[in-house]
């Protein structure tokens, strides 16, 4: 080939992602979430896939957080919660009665809106779970702060001072070392509720950044109130409306050409 | 009327600012009408003076399509366009370039009416010229229309109207053929017909064009490079939206 391009490729368009292709990690089945007598999540079915970025959006009080917090049943703190129907992540029921949450949430770990480090150093955060697992060999600890933190794309920033206060970082690295801090012990799925919605534009960039450089390792899911958002990191969007699923597909297709009326009128800022 | 509802965001600025766009397209468009119609006008007549208004006017054209340009770019970094707000916004873009080389086209005609008035008129007073210039234009109202109602289906029709454009035009040039052969003192005359024809020929296809980016702004669908059978197929194949 003398003009250096590949023609044939040149006229491809760019694959487009579709849901039907991917391995699913986690599978909502007849979901439904109750506080008290009111109904939170009406029949939730769902299949979001593996290694990929979903992103949940939609008006506050649509239940996108209440369906994240599904994932690791953080819901279970909330004493008038009940839930019917499934949720598999990687082929385990999750509802099940049985099953270790604390074992659970090492699986599925979370970041939330607020940056919360606990009050120890920059090491102590992110060494935190491997010592709940029991873990005492200082070179172990040493490395997988290390990776960690490289893997938030925090470790330049903070290499000099590991020891000292996680308070003293800015916002926007304090939320990278909590999410240093929930990939140290190797989840699976990460879940993130408006990680970014405290932070500058620029902090915001390097977590979604961060994001993209993550997918190859772990199922990300993401809650947004930013479409923008929403559009720039994920490669499927679940728009979500009263409870209900409305749409899900992948990002590129709903945001040019929705499906719904409804998610069309919400991302474009009509009233219906 | 409106199907895509561009007057229902919340944001009452943003619904100004899309259908302001929408006018001025429909501004531009109804000023590059009039320059077609002008300058078929001026060559059938033998009319130099309104052929040389159709050359100054271009520059206005030319204009208009800047500053729609300018306002798309504003929207986009403004208001970050999405579904079809982002699509009433590309084919805005598009459909402005397409109208603008129509604005060139009127343009050529207009030079050579120019020519043209200098020359003997024939005794068929440019007739083919007059009836390939209305077949156009009335595609050109009706795809303007399509774009300001965003009727895929009427776009769909007009599109269709541009192989009927093909064939009367094909049949100009034999004719210009025959009269060429029958006399070479026809030649130089002619040749400028035959240009002329071409120029109008070509706005039909930028009106097909045009049509094409209506229906992927009402369907979301790009239609473009495929036959008018298929886009039907493909369109009538495509559930309505919830």
């Amino acid at each position: 080939m003398t003009h250096g391009f590949d023609l044939e490729a040149l006229g491809r368009a760019r694959s487009h992602l579709s849901l039907r292709n991917e391995n699913i990690c986690i599978e909502a089945r007849d979901l439904q979430l109750f506080y008290g007598d009111k109904q939170a999540l009406h029949n939730i079915n769902m299949r979001i896939p593996e290694k990929r970025v979903s992103a949940f959006i939609g008006p506050s009080g649509c239940g996108k957080s209440t369906l994240l917090r599904c994932f690791n049943r953080m819901n279970d703190l909330v004493e008038t919660c009940r839930i019917e129907g499934q949720i598999e992540i990687n082929g385990t029921n999750i509802n099940n009665k049985a099953l270790d949450v604390a074992e659970l949430r090492q699986k599925v770990g979370m970041v939330f809106q607020k940056p919360n480090p606990f009050p120890k150093s920059i090491y102590e955060n992110v060494a935190y779970g491997l010592r709940l697992q029991g873990v005492k060999s200082r070179r172990i600890l040493d490395e997988v702060v290390e990776k960690s933190l490289r893997g938030a794309a925090l470790w330049d920033e903070v290499k000099d001072r590991l020891h000292d206060s996680a308070l003293g970082l800015s916002g926007g690295q304090q939320q990278r070392l909590v999410i240093a801090r929930a990939i140290a012990i190797e989840p699976e799925v990460l879940l993130l509720d408006e990680p970014a919605s405290a932070l500058d534009p620029i902090s915001t960039l390097k977590i979604e950044e961060l994001i993209n450089d993550l997918k190859s390792k772990y199922t990300i899911v993401i809650v947004t109130h930013n479409m923008q958002q929403a559009a720039r990191v994920s490669d499927y969007t679940a728009f979500m409306y009263m409870g209900e699923l409305i749409e899900f597909g992948d990002t590129d297709s709903l945001f040019t050409n929705p499906k719904k009326k409804q998610t069309e009128d919400y991302i474009t800022g009509r009233y219906g | 009327m409106d199907k895509l509802n561009i007057d229902h965001h919340i944001s009452r600025r943003f619904n100004v600012e899309l259908e302001e766009i929408r006018s001025r397209v429909l501004a531009m468009g109804g000023m590059v009408e009039t320059q077609i119609r002008n300058a078929i006008t001026a060559l059938v007549d033998g009319d130099t003076e309104l052929a040389e208004e159709v050359i100054k006017n271009d520059a206005n054209v030319n204009l208009a399509e800047v500053a729609i340009d300018e306002e798309c770019s504003h929207i986009i970094a403004r208001r970050q366009p999405a579904a079809s707000d982002l699509r009433l916004i590309m084919t805005v873009i598009k459909t402005i370039t397409d109208l603008e080389r129509i604005g060139d086209q009127a343009e050529r005609i207009a030079r050579m009416a120019k020519r043209l008035a200098e020359l003997e008129r024939p005794k068929n007073q440019y007739v083919e010229i007059s009836s390939l210039g209305e077949h156009v234009l009335k595609m050109l109202q009706n795809t303007l229309d399509a774009f300001a109602r965003m009727d895929a289906e009427a776009a769909i029709e007009v599109a269709k109207e541009d192989k009927k454009v093909d064939i009367e035009y094909d049949a100009v040039m034999r004719q210009s053929l025959t009269y060429m052969l029958e006399d070479t003192r026809n030649i130089t005359r002619m040749l400028d017909v035959m240009w002329s024809a071409r120029a109008i020929e070509r706005i039909g296809d930028h009106a097909k064009n045009i049509c094409e980016y209506v229906i992927f702004l009402v369907k979301g669908k790009d239609v473009r490079h495929i036959s008018i059978e298929q886009v039907e197929e493909e369109l009538h194949s495509d559930s309505k939206k919830q």
